[in-house]
């Protein structure tokens, strides 16, 4: 008996050398693309195999980006950006939340705004971006807009699908006890669908993006966007890219925090 | 006028192109305390019956009454429905899942929550009301959902084949405790099974569908004894198999009929 055990205990000590060996080799090809895709882009710039004009350095780009810390200027341009991504995502995703709920309490209504529905999901919501600026006013109002509006539809369809694919027999439930609609909403339909709406949230990180450096293409005086058009304006493209990469690093940062939300809000069902 | 009346109900399932009678003339008195059981081949109607019983939507024609008033008038909560499957709410714990009739219809009554509460040790659960229905076997989860149900305190239960998902052994023991919780609250009871060891088992009367339309065929009235026997016990008295042979028979005419 004692003898199996060890064995057992033994061959479990294995696998789990065998888990963490693999995690080890996963890590180490991480790390090597990471850096031979810089260095590669440094050598390719030095030896001008690339145009450096165009595709910069890895080390002009620090530079650049130790210069912007040191003024202070960075800050105020990710700070900016940050706000308002972080805004249009939540007011995208809670107006669509928001209308779905609409359309889930009124069966008539979903249908007749169906069409409606399809149409404005299939147009390019930042082909709106000229309307807005001229409606709310070159500001930071319209670039939240840019945020909010291009998440919001599709937010609202996904979502109003998984309220309607709720188990109905869940409802039945309810309506034995005598539900009215609000209560079951609020004991049923909302909380199966929060899985739901938390993978739309992962989209909409993304969406929302697009929507803020949009509007700040067209309009802003401030933020990454800005950054990237004055950059190119004046043919920097080390600014460019150092903002690219900053865009990156911040949306995946969001990412993992909707994540993080994800594994807490969810871990019951 | 019997404790629930059922008078000449008549139901049509309408589509596009179909117009589906699943009922036709069905009427029926259950006396207060008593345990029925609709039987019959799939497809005759019996869940449909059970709903518009529930007052969950309103037949095409006819009327049932509960104490003399008619069932879609009657407070929703002296009615209550026991499922295929638990469906015990996945995100709620087993506390929450087994006061959330009591939530709905805003009783805050604290007696209530205990008497609630008191409820699931009686099925056997105590200790598990902080615990989430994932984390009980199929079983348990059934005698929560009893648990729920019984925690509005409903003067009529519907059971909707809440055995059917059950393996043997722990469908048998869910056949003891809902007989023995029901009679000992003298609740009336309506059972929606194709199972006929389990109607004759538990029911005190035996109503037989056929299908299309559905419409009762024959009527089993159980004898006193086998009434006042646990499901287990009456499933191994000497009037059991009799019992089972004709009611067998009689189904399988039906079904030799519709061929």
């Amino acid at each position: 008996m004692n003898t199996t055990g060890n064995s057992i205990q033994k061959l479990h000590e294995q696998y789990n050398d065998s888990l963490k060996k693999e995690k080890r080799w996963v890590r180490f090809y991480q790390i090597i693309i990471f850096i031979v895709f810089f260095t590669g882009w440094e050598t390719a710039s030095r030896m001008e195999w690339i145009d450096p004009l165009v595709f910069s350095s890895p080390t002009d780009i620090g530079t650049l980006f130790l210069e912007k810390v040191k003024d202070g200027s960075i800050f105020s341009h990710l700070g900016v950006t940050v706000f308002e991504t972080i805004l249009g995502f939540i007011l995208g995703t809670l107006c669509g939340t928001v209308l779905a709920a609409v359309l889930w309490w009124s069966p008539i209504l979903s249908k007749i705004l169906d069409p409606y529905l399809v149409i404005l999901n299939a147009m390019p919501k930042v082909a709106l971006g000229p309307i807005l600026i001229v409606a709310l006013g070159p500001s930071f109002t319209s670039i939240v807009a840019m945020g909010a509006i291009i998440s919001i539809i599709i937010t609202t369809i996904v979502v109003y699908t998984s309220f309607r694919e709720v188990d109905p027999n869940y409802l039945k439930v309810l309506q034995t006890f005598g539900a009215s609609r609000t209560q079951s909403f609020k004991e049923a339909v909302l909380p199966a669908s929060f899985p739901t709406i938390i993978s739309t949230l992962k989209v909409n990180v993304g969406l929302s993006w697009v929507g803020v450096i949009v509007g700040e293409f067209l309009v802003s005086s401030k933020g990454l966007g800005y950054m990237i058009i004055y950059g190119f304006q004046v043919f920097n493209f080390t600014l460019v890219l150092l903002s690219l990469l900053i865009i990156a690093v911040f949306a995946t940062i969001m990412y993992q925090l909707v994540e993080l939300l994800e594994r807490k809000l969810i871990k019951n069902s | 006028m019997s404790f629930l009346s059922i008078q000449d109900i008549h139901h049509t399932y309408f589509t596009k192109s179909t117009a589906k009678t699943a009922l036709a003339s069905i009427s029926m008195d259950i006396e207060e305390g008593s345990f029925i059981s609709l039987l019959g081949p799939s497809g005759c109607g019996k869940t449909t019956l059970l709903s518009i019983i529930a007052g969950l939507f309103n037949p095409t024609q006819g009327l049932i009454t509960l104490e003399g008033q008619p069932v879609q008038d009657v407070n929703k909560h002296m009615i209550g429905y026991m499922l295929q499957q638990d469906y015990l709410f996945p995100w709620k714990t087993i506390e929450e899942n087994v006061t959330l009739g009591l939530k709905i219809q805003k009783k805050n009554d604290p007696k209530l929550f205990s008497d609630a509460l008191s409820l699931l040790a009686e099925v056997g659960l105590q200790g598990t009301e902080k615990q989430y229905p994932k984390q009980l076997s199929g079983g348990m989860r059934q005698r929560a959902a009893l648990a729920r149900t019984l925690a509005v305190n409903p003067k009529v239960l519907l059971l909707d084949e809440p055995f059917s998902a059950l393996d043997y052994q722990t469908k048998l023991k869910l056949e003891d405790l809902v007989s023995e919780t029901l009679k000992s609250f003298n609740k009336t009871a309506v059972l929606v099974t194709h199972d006929i060891g389990e109607a004759i088992a538990m029911s005190d009367r035996i109503y037989l569908f056929s299908a299309n339309p559905g419409r009762i065929f024959k009527v089993f009235d159980m004898n006193e004894e086998l009434r006042n026997m646990t499901p287990f016990a009456a499933r191994n008295h000497p009037s059991f198999p009799t019992l089972f042979q004709s009611i067998w028979k009689e189904l399988e005419s039906l079904e030799y009929d519709r061929q």
